[in-house]
């Protein structure tokens, strides 16, 4: 994925003034949800993937987490990335991603405490995801400012998007419900059995897979 | 480009200074709204052992109305200031932290339930519970009857029992196993209530299979070493609230 960063440097300098919303800049935001999938293709962030998609809920609190971390990340390493002294770049990005995670967990826990019971560590784990360092080290380190921003945008959207999916077969046949809404006593089926397979770990990994194969099989992308 | 050592060293103390400083700011900031939170889930943790709790209910009204607390030591006499000279809340004391202690030592905070038409009688005493799981720690409040030996209602709470099996304690339904049962048995012997091993059929199921029996409770198919944890919690604080029960027994 690195790759992508030395192309885009040689274009930008030829490019004066372009639309906010160029065809270039598009594929920023559109690639990752697709093509480029942090987690289906790059197969980055299963951890966080696992441990966090039991119910949709969750789910959804901590894809706007993770959106929110690699958005402004990529932002505010994107605006000091000239004066970040090479040598240090990883801590200087980590303490960056650490400052926004301690952020949205103190938000958390000051205003949706019953969440931060859930997802209090995974949050802090936010921190370790490699999707997030992944995109400060390729893409923010060489690239403008609102770039970037449309960059984490399209990564953060790319994750949220697995994981919900995740989440919903997981809590829809583990537990019956959506959104803690019982979907199958609502349509009458009350006495369908919950599958304790999908609250398990082992669920995420069934989805996961089942997800990554349809995806590949669709894209033709294969492993080099 | 190859910065000198002495802008590295700048550059990183300016920038710990700057993430400090936000890292500051925004802890004190929230402070109030956290810990408004964290009190909202203590007291509605409490309430739920004897009423069902949701989004829409008035917690900390309910809390107000409802509940009186004090705090009591192993021997049953009531503590109103810790060994600083502070005065103690029960709402306060931190269960997880007197866990730690020696049992004679601990702070026993005990949450009165008081009736709804006459505030001055006590319908249930909660008291909280804490001990280890399979995997960590498991909590939770049991409500005592003023009989002094019928659970009127429990609410367990775990870190990290595993889903799906032993983190079923924190189910309402598995929770409903408890109400009515005694922790006397027929001779007037302190026994607890014991979760058994193995699991007749779950819901209304395993409540029904366990109507004559005061002191058990159907188990958690799956789940016998997290059972065994809550059985071992429920036995040493029940316990350790003895005195003062008899003491309050004799006082009324």
């Amino acid at each position: 994925m690195s790759t992508e960063t030395i192309e885009q440097k040689a274009e930008e300098t030829v490019i004066a003034t372009e639309p906010l919303l160029s065809k270039r800049r598009k594929k920023f935001v559109t690639d990752p949800l697709n093509d480029d999938n942090p987690v289906t293709v790059q197969v980055l962030g299963i951890c966080s993937a696992l441990a966090v998609t039991v119910k949709i809920e969750p789910t959804l609190i901590m894809s706007i987490a993770v959106v929110f971390v690699i958005v402004f990340s990529n932002l505010i390493i994107s605006m000091i990335r000239n004066f970040v002294p090479n040598r240090v770049r990883i801590i200087v990005q980590l303490a960056v991603i650490a400052t926004l995670v301690t952020l949205v967990s103190e938000l958390l826990k000051a205003y949706n405490y019953p969440m931060y019971k859930v997802l209090g560590a995974f949050v802090g784990l936010i921190i370790t995801n490699c999707i997030v360092m992944g995109r400060l080290e390729a893409f923010a380190m060489g690239n403008k400012p609102y770039d970037s921003v449309l960059d984490g945008l399209g990564s953060g959207m790319g994750y949220a998007w697995v994981i919900l999916t995740v989440a919903f077969f997981r809590e829809l046949l583990g537990s019956g419900s959506v959104f803690d809404f019982k979907v199958f006593e609502a349509i009458g089926l009350a006495n369908f059995p919950n599958n304790s397979l999908m609250v398990d770990s082992i669920g995420a990994f069934m989805v996961l897979g089942i997800l990554i194969w349809i995806q590949r099989s669709r894209t033709g992308y294969v492993e080099h | 480009m190859q910065q000198s050592n002495a802008y590295i060293i700048r550059f990183t103390l300016i920038m710990t200074i700057v993430v400090g400083g936000v890292l500051a700011l925004a802890n004190q900031a929230l402070r109030p709204a956290q810990l408004k939170s964290i009190e909202y889930d203590t007291k509605s943790q409490i309430l739920s052992a004897v009423m069902e709790i949701n989004k829409e209910s008035d917690v900390l009204n309910m809390y107000s109305q409802r509940i009186r607390s004090v705090v009591v030591d192993i021997q049953g006499n009531e503590v109103t200031t810790n060994e600083k000279g502070e005065t103690v809340v029960a709402e306060k004391v931190d269960v997880a932290r007197n866990y730690k202690k020696d049992y004679k030592e601990r702070l026993y905070p005990v949450f009165m339930y008081m009736n709804e038409s006459n505030p001055d009688q006590i319908d249930a005493f909660i008291l909280p519970v804490y001990g280890s799981g399979l995997w960590d720690k498991i909590w939770g409040f049991v409500a005592v009857d003023k009989d002094f030996e019928s659970i009127a209602g429990v609410s367990f709470g775990h870190k990290a029992e595993t889903p799906g099996l032993g983190a079923r304690i924190g189910d309402k339904s598995i929770q409903q196993r408890y109400i009515g049962k005694k922790m006397f048995d027929a001779n007037g012997n302190f026994v607890s209530i014991v979760m058994l091993k193995g699991e007749s059929g779950g819901g209304q199921a395993s409540i029904d299979a366990f109507t004559d029996r005061p002191n058990e409770v159907d188990g958690l198919s799956g789940a016998t070493l997290t059972a065994r944890g809550v059985n071992d919690m429920m036995k040493k604080y029940l316990d350790y609230y003895q005195k003062y029960f008899s003491k309050m027994k004799n006082g009324s």
